[in-house]
């Protein structure tokens, strides 16, 4: 979903770089919120792991492929701000050491596969976190939903700046079919892979996630290392 | 509720490996089909609008290192140097951003 160079006219680009200037802006206040000496390294290793497994583009048939957007995965992990900031670093390297993403068009991949992926993503799967049991199944399927519906609304997204400033004079109704239909498939590969990912880490490590604040009990906290032990028998 | 969790470093460790193997290993066998927006954009016509990267001819373009003609290192390695990169500017900028000091039930 990396939109190349040429795509989207100038003044829509430099709409869209403001846009994800203002966001990453905002996300530079809310990820002081969210990470502390704990959960900061496990951000860049996150960020890493995304980049890493976008590589790997997997097929959904009819010749076409698709790969990771991982907004809502890194926002479950790491928390939203964090993966708005996330994302934008992986465009970043993406874009200026591997020639993937046009330069002019960061701004408007910025804002597709991180605020518009992270915001509907995440905001889906907080919405069904609320609604669904507070168990760690509870958690993975609020976060899958968010993660599949999180490509199709970045693909939606990509339809409406290409009906603003899209270059070619191609039929609006063609485009969005082959984004939405394409995307749809890709969403459910998103899914499988955030569902997979986020319950291998909460199966050994869930007082990292910052998704599964909710999940821990105060009983859980006697238990952490670091407490003395006559704390922890109490 | 008497399991030990596995270590932060262990836990951290083990998924640097995982994110090496999946950039240097595993990505030579992404399906080289076009992706979503591309396949869309040969559908939909759009397509021959698109215009090569200014950094096109960068040393890493392409997901590949210049001069290594072998696909499967060239690939390998131009995603070990992204995980790096990616790592150390992301990492960085986290423990920039972070919360400093002591806190409550944070300990670990």
């Amino acid at each position: 979903m990396h939109v190349p160079d040429g795509f989207l006219d100038a003044p829509t680009s430099l709409v869209t770089g403001a846009v994800a200037a203002g966001a990453v802006g905002l996300a530079l206040r809310g990820a002081h919120r969210e990470l502390d000496e704990r959960t900061a390294p496990l951000a860049g290793l996150t960020a890493a792991f995304v980049f890493a497994v976008q590589m790997v583009n997997f097929p959904v048939g009819a010749g076409t492929s698709g790969h990771l957007i991982g907004g809502v995965l890194t926002a479950v992990l790491v928390g939203p701000w964090t993966a708005i900031l996330c994302t934008t670093v992986v465009l970043l390297v993406q874009a200026l050491l591997f020639a993937d993403g046009g330069l002019t068009a960061l701004g408007t991949n910025v804002v597709l596969m991180g605020v518009v992926a992270v915001g509907v993503g995440y905001g889906l799967s907080r919405l069904l976190v609320r609604l669904l049991p507070r168990t760690g199944t509870g958690l993975l399927a609020a976060a899958g939903a968010g993660a599949f519906l999180s490509v199709p609304a970045a693909a939606l997204a990509f339809v409406g700046l290409f009906a603003v400033g899209g270059v070619a004079d191609v039929p609006l109704g063609a485009v969005l079919a082959a984004m939405g239909g394409a995307h749809l498939l890709i969403g459910i590969g998103e899914a499988l892979i955030t569902v997979a990912v986020l319950g291998a880490v909460l199966s050994v490590r869930p007082d990292l996630v910052h998704g599964a604040a909710h999940l821990r009990r105060p009983a859980d906290l006697a238990t952490r290392p670091g407490l003395r032990a006559e704390e922890a028998l109490r | 509720m008497s399991r030990r969790p596995v270590g932060r470093r262990a836990f951290w460790i083990a998924g640097l490996l995982l994110t090496l193997v999946v950039a240097g290993v595993v990505s030579h066998y992404a399906s080289a089909s076009p992706d979503g927006l591309e396949w869309a954009a040969g559908e939909a016509g759009f397509a021959d609008t698109a215009r090569d990267s200014a950094v096109a001819g960068s040393p890493l373009a392409d997901y590949g290192v210049a001069g290594v003609d072998d696909a499967r290192v060239s690939g390998g390695l131009a995603g070990v140097i992204g995980v790096a990169v990616t790592l150390l500017l992301a990492g960085g900028l986290a423990l920039l951003l972070r919360r400093r000091g002591a806190r409550t039930g944070t300990r670990d």
